[in-house]
């Protein structure tokens, strides 16, 4: 878009967050590069991400959000050839230390990723899938207990409930999107780490996904990355703007989409570029 | 083009009922209970092949003891735990090995463990059998593994699944349809076998009491016959080629039956 004249700034709807509960840092990223083989996808990034809060991610496409989102659970170490340099902590603890157990990071970061991925098997067994790892728990009832509390989290519950042993690829797209944050909220981590979660979603099961994430941030620490502008202003917390691998802003949502301290971020969200 | 391809199948399908019409024709003579029950016998006195369907059926059930777990296991390495120089080496290896003629596979068996021992065994027979199974299970077990998605994979990794986890409780799976395609390939390719088992499992006239001695099968027994003098013979062949073809059959069906897919 090259037009001059300046554009109303878009009304959107911020939740008041008056004051930014000041809480704990969570998750502490230095300095962090992140090369697909050669090619540099992150470039210098130093974050520092709330606990108990919902940091949004925006930026346009490509611009290394899920990687980077990837790099807090260590998911990108299956993707031969990857490489990170820099520090990531959670809690604390560098988990890219040598001797750092992945599978527990990986238990206390959950994700959802931006293809839903169920697996070929019933509804029941996906979202019990994570309980039966990590043995949560060896009663039958409890885990049916777990399994329908995590499936109404999601929002997903009234249209499941009858047909649990069915298979999850018989779902619609949306639904198999729920079923993976029901996946992941099953074995109640830490921190929810969600790429696009409501991209698949009408705007009812949005707003349900969207109220979960409010009730959700009582006890958990989440990022959600959204191409959703006015998703993002509605559940987070906090922004982080990216822009071909840097992170270019990060603010309060409220400052953020009202007065950025960058022009970039200003340009973007006002759909200026990207 | 499309009439053309239906000429062809047609053609294929046409031969593939011709000849089993034609087994069906000649050896449904020679066929009766006693037939399937009874041990050979001297010429005239009939006689049957009971204990030839025994020995095949244990000649199988030991070569797929060994070659599916041995084939899988192979399999799942060269694709999930692989990568390197190593890896390349093996598959190439078993690749040159499905194509080694059987007979091959038999003096092997022979120069190996039935010289060693002195004396020819079911269980060298099994083991002839197996050899043969284990690059076909291996490399379909491959093939089908790397046919599942790699989101699912990150799905259980991401849900703190160790990797051995998520091999067996979600790629297998996810797989096992496939897998068991390549394992009934490899059950009705060695069920049809004869060469590897002439020097190995041998034959026997009796039904088989221990996997440490001769054993009879189908297929050597049909051999035997089917190069003897005798017309009575002949039809019994033809005949036990018969009962082979629908035991093959019906492996087959069971397969499919046991692996059908419950999630799609
Ligand atoms: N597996 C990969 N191998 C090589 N390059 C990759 C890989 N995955 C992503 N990239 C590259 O890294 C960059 C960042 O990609 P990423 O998927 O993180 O973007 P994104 O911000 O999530 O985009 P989108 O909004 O479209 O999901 C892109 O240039 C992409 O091409
Ligand atoms: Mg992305």
């Amino acid at each position: 878009m090259s037009s001059s004249t300046s554009f109303a700034t878009p009304k959107f709807e911020v939740k008041s967050h008056a004051l930014l509960r000041s809480t704990a840092t969570k998750i502490a990223v230095e300095n962090l590069d992140f090369f697909y083989g050669k090619t540099q996808a992150l470039r210098d990034i130093s974050i520092e991400i709330p606990e108990r809060q919902v940091m949004a991610f925006i930026g346009p496409s490509g611009c290394g959000k899920t990687t980077f989102l990837r790099t807090l659970n260590r998911m990108n170490d299956v993707i031969p050839g990857t490489r990170v340099e820099g520090n990531v902590t959670i809690d604390g603890a560098d988990i890219y230390a040598t001797g750092a157990d992945v599978v527990e990071l990986r238990r206390k970061v959950g994700m959802v990723f931006q293809k839903s991925n169920p697996f070929p098997k019933s509804i029941f067994d996906n979202v019990a899938y994570g309980l039966k790892i990590n043995r949560v728990t060896s009663s039958r009832s409890e885990l049916e207990g777990r399994v329908e509390e995590a499936l109404k989290d999601a929002a997903l519950w009234s249209e499941v409930k009858d047909r649990l042993k069915t298979s999850a690829l018989g779902l619609s797209g949306g639904q198999q999107q729920r079923l993976c944050i029901a996946r992941a909220l099953a074995i109640r981590p830490e921190v929810i780490l969600m790429d696009e979660p409501a991209s698949a979603l009408d705007p009812i099961a949005t707003s349900k996904i969207e109220e979960l994430i409010f009730d959700l941030k009582k006890q958990y620490t989440i990022v959600i990355v959204t191409h959703n502008m006015q998703q993002a202003a509605r559940v987070s917390d906090l922004t982080a703007f990216f822009l071909l691998g840097k992170l270019i802003e990060v603010n309060s949502t409220e400052k953020m989409f009202t007065a950025p301290n960058q022009k970039l971020t200003e340009d973007y969200i006002t759909g200026r570029f990207g | 083009m499309t009439s053309l391809t239906a000429l062809c199948t047609l053609v294929a399908v046409g031969i593939l009922v011709l000849i089993l019409s034609y087994i069906a024709m000649r050896g449904v003579s020679a066929l009766n209970f006693r037939f399937l029950i009874d041990t050979p016998r001297p010429i005239g006195e009939g006689g049957g092949i009971g204990n030839a369907i025994v020995g095949s059926g244990m000649l199988l059930l030991l070569s797929c003891a060994v070659g599916i777990p041995v084939g899988i296991a192979c399999g799942i390495y060269l694709s999930e735990f692989g990568g390197g120089w190593f890896v390349s080496a093996v598959r190439f290896l078993i690749d040159r090995l499905t194509g080694i003629p059987s007979i091959v596979t038999g003096v092997f068996v022979y120069a190996v463990i039935v010289l060693r021992m002195k004396h020819f065994s079911a269980f060298a027979g099994g083991i002839a059998l197996a050899l043969i199974m284990i690059p076909i299970v291996a490399r379909t077990t491959e093939e089908m593994i790397k046919l599942v998605p790699h989101s699912l994979r990150e799905g259980a990794l991401a849900l703190g699944a160790p990797q051995w986890r998520v091999t067996i409780g979600v790629v297998l799976p996810a797989a096992a349809s496939g897998i068991a395609t390549g394992a009934m390939l490899a059950i009705a390719r060695v069920s049809g076998e004869t060469a590897p088992l002439l020097f190995t499992a041998f034959g026997s006239r009796f039904f088989p009491r221990n996997l440490n001695e001769p054993i009879a099968s189908l297929t050597v027994q049909i051999y035997n016959y089917a190069i003897s003098p005798y017309d009575e013979w002949h039809a019994q062949a033809w005949a036990a080629t018969l009962v082979l073809m629908a035991l093959i059959l019906s492996i087959n069906i069971l397969v499919r039956f046991l692996t059908r897919q419950k999630f799609r």
